[in-house]
């Protein structure tokens, strides 16, 4: 390795998202197209931290009707009974399942609050330029992105449970509206974190190891 | 063979050059430690053969029924898309869309286009479409979502043993094989295989811009 770290960027080179070939534009505001898979060029993500403020923000909009709202709606005998998230958690923690319990809690709950934290944390970290602790952040923002599929999980309980309790006129379950919201903190997160440039959380960082070089 | 070694790292875009790398070894960034690449063996045939098993499994999940209730007389009995279908009837087309996204779409295509890849990819020299197919087929994957649904079925199953009898289906064991197939296509299977041979989009470009990297690379050392 060379002593000075020197990124592609710096170097003009530009790396395809998709193929990892490093190319040389011609333009340096127009990249164009990678001359090997044909996908699009760009140095860094366009507008990554606009994007991302804007989707973490959305996000956290929809996190508390999300939370707030019955998911689900059970009517039994007669008698209509909502549910939200938590009351789902508690409803399996009483009725004897509790590490079930912790990972819909784990799930639905501390997850997306948790990424939309460390994303907040990513962007204004970057935004500021804080130094030191790249490496810690970067590792952040691949957990982020690993952990989010997983609040899912909510989702799919309620769309088979929904599928499958139709007793009518017994029992039957529907959709509340808190599941719509819910769907959305996820694909929301899932779009902002896909949308965050992990290589700005570096960018500060080499410009300043330059200067010290 | 390998003219293109000079990259950059996709999570810092640190330049390095890639070492050769051993027969099921990995090559890790030294500034942020993302693997940058790893050389599984037999790296199309494999994941190839999985991926056909990952065809007909997907067929019996989304055929076969995911569960069935049987309560006071009745039986009832839900396949994946009509968990997506009864979303959508009960009032919430945009999360029955979704559901039926991450369930059924994504996963499919993902396994289309994997097959179409893999199978192109037994050429010498790869057609240029493959490139573009696996392209697409690189952004279904995070929203192929089996292990999140398998998880969210057993949970759904534990609520529901509580009111009445459930039963798991045929489709919920094919599930349970795509849960285990899919890490094992993207584990076995090197992107860079298909990359090094497609035939390039800028076919021009491909040997004069070989030339001129390996001489920028030179100035940088």
């Amino acid at each position: 390795m060379t002593a000075v770290a020197l990124t592609g960027a710096q170097a003009g080179l530009v790396s395809c998202e998709a193929c990892k070939l490093l190319s040389r534009p011609a333009h340096h505001d127009h990249p164009g197209h990678c001359p090997r898979c044909g996908g699009e060029l760009e140095f860094r993500r366009a507008r990554s931290i606009q994007y991302t403020w804007a989707l973490v923000i959305a996000a956290a909009i929809c996190y508390i009707p999300a939370n707030m709202l019955p998911v689900m709606v059970t009517t039994a005998f007669g008698a209509t009974e909502p549910d939200t998230i938590m009351g789902g958690v508690v409803f399996l923690y009483t009725s004897g399942s509790w590490p079930l319990a912790l990972i819909v809690l784990v799930a639905s709950v501390m997850v997306p609050l948790g990424k939309l934290i460390a994303l907040a944390y990513l962007l204004i970290a970057v935004q500021r330029g804080v130094p030191g602790g790249n490496r810690d952040r970067t590792r952040l923002y691949r957990m982020v992105e690993f952990i989010g599929r997983w609040s899912m999980l909510d989702v799919f309980v309620d769309t088979f449970t929904v599928a499958l309790v139709q007793l009518q006129p017994l029992m039957s379950v529907a959709p509340g509206p808190g599941v719509f919201f819910f769907a959305a903190v996820v694909v929301l997160t899932m779009i902002a974190a896909d949308s965050f440039d992990p290589r700005l959380i570096w960018d500060s960082a080499t410009a300043g190891g330059r200067k010290r070089a | 063979m390998s003219d293109v070694t000079l990259i950059a790292c996709e999570d810092c875009d640190l330049l390095q050059r890639l070492p050769p790398i051993p027969v099921g070894g990995k090559a890790r960034c030294p500034r942020c430690g993302l693997i940058l690449a790893t050389r599984p063996s037999d790296s199309i045939d494999r994941p190839l053969a999985l991926t056909v098993t990952a065809a007909i499994l997907f067929v019996i999940a989304n055929v076969e029924p995911m569960m069935s209730l049987t309560a006071v007389g009745r039986h009832a009995s839900t396949t994946i898309l009509g968990g997506a279908y009864q979303m959508w009837m009960q009032g919430e087309p945009i999360t029955g869309t979704i559901v039926a996204f991450c369930a059924v779409i994504a996963p499919g295509f993902f396994i289309l286009f994997m097959l179409a890849v893999l199978l192109a990819a037994k050429r010498l020299r790869v057609p240029q479409w493959a490139g573009e197919t696996l392209r697409w087929g690189l952004h279904m994957q995070p929203w192929a979502m089996y292990e999140v649904m398998l998880l969210g079925i057993l949970v759904a199953l534990i609520k529901i043993a509580e009111l009445a009898a459930v039963d798991p289906g045929a489709g919920m064991f094919a599930l349970g094989g795509l849960v285990v197939l899919f890490p094992a296509i993207a584990v076995t299977f090197d992107p860079r295989e298909v990359w090094n041979r497609v035939e390039w989009a800028d076919d021009e470009a491909a040997p004069a811009f070989r030339d001129q990297l390996s001489t920028r690379t030179e100035a940088t050392r």
